[in-house]
């Protein structure tokens, strides 16, 4: 889900950009305030974890690959804001040093996996979740913000994908992404339907029962709501 | 830090050393590169042509260790493997060095 260089015109790239800025600049004065000796280990190995487990290529056999991205479960233990920082960081170390993802993609890569993932991860928890404080409904919880977070950020970025031939083509050649929105969205949202979005709801769903079990009073998606 | 913080990172450390089966599973499974991540040799070959626009920008950035590969795509896999390794270490320290000075930038501002 890495747009690499190339892929998007800057009348795309540019305003997400500047979308990502503004979520970043408002995330930053929100994880100030909720800044706690205790939880700031928890910053670096959120931002690590979402880092290697972006690193774990999933394959559909004689097709594509994807991969989980974590920005679900940092969502539910350190809270939507704190993820937006976290991940993105993650993902520009990834496009600066590792050349994963695009330089002038950063904006909209950081938008979909560490804006929009995280914020719909938590709302799904939530609405899913309603008042357990344990049981089937919290796990159910937990898998579906994975599954459905994910799949959130790569309907986004098909969108992202689908809208160029249209808004950037010369003599009817696309300049940049190829493929319109009639392949994009279903490529993109099947693949993550069917296995990706499985994988997301799975980690989202053990690392969860694993701070349940070991770190309970810091997980923000059941601290929240009494 | 607590123990159960210790404790993880232990595990992202042994994440990161279980880190090549993310390099083993797609060559085994056959599958290609992820959907809207191709180069543009792999474009050429899809669609016929690369979008002009997409040959200028492609490959305007270096990145120092492309594809978490410090050799390239015809190396060994000891040298494929042992690089993703490598990759997922330095990524675990940048993210932890990164998001500390975040914090403490942070901290210091809110006092």
């Amino acid at each position: 889900m890495h747009i690499p260089d190339g892929y998007l015109s800057p009348q795309t790239y540019v305003p997400l950009y500047a979308a990502f800025a503004g979520f970043m600049a408002v995330a930053l004065k929100k994880v100030r305030r909720t800044l706690s000796a205790r939880n700031i280990p928890y910053l670096g190995m959120a931002a690590a974890f979402s880092f290697l487990i972006m690193m774990f290529n999933v394959p559909i056999p004689g097709g594509t690959t994807g991969h989980a991205v974590g920005a679900s479960i940092v969502a539910l233990v350190l809270g939507p804001w704190t993820a937006v920082v976290a991940v993105s960081v993650a993902l520009i170390i990834q496009a600066f040093l590792f050349g994963d993802g695009g330089i002038t993609a950063i904006g909209a890569n950081c938008f979909n996996m560490a804006v929009v993932m995280p914020f719909v991860s938590i709302a799904v928890f939530k609405i899913v979740r309603w008042k357990a404080s344990g049981g089937w409904r919290v796990y159910l919880a937990a898998f579906l913000s994975g599954y459905i977070g994910l799949l959130a950020a790569a309907i986004v970025t098909a969108v992202e994908f689908g809208i160029q031939p249209l808004i950037a083509s010369a003599d009817g050649k696309p300049l940049y992404a190829p493929y319109g929105m009639e392949i994009a969205l279903p490529a993109m949202a099947i693949e993550h339907l069917v296995l990706f979005g499985v994988i997301e709801g799975l980690v989202t769903l053990l690392v969860l029962m694993y701070f349940m079990k070991n770190d309970r009073d810091s997980v923000y998606a059941l601290r929240e709501v009494k | 830090m607590s123990s159960f913080q210790k404790k993880l990172l232990v595990i992202l450390a042994i994440l990161a050393v279980l880190s090549p089966i993310g390099i083993i599973l797609p060559e085994q499974f056959k599958a290609g590169d992820a959907w809207g991540e191709w180069s543009t040799d792999t474009i050429r070959e899809l669609v016929g042509f690369i979008p002009e626009k997409m040959k200028e920008t492609a490959d305007l950035w270096k990145a120092p260790i492309a594809d978490y590969n410090l050799g390239d795509e015809k190396s060994s896999f000891a040298v494929q493997a042992l690089s993703y390794i490598l990759s997922g270490a330095i990524g675990i320290v940048l993210c932890v060095l990164i998001l500390f000075g975040i914090s403490k930038l942070l901290e210091k501002k809110s006092e």
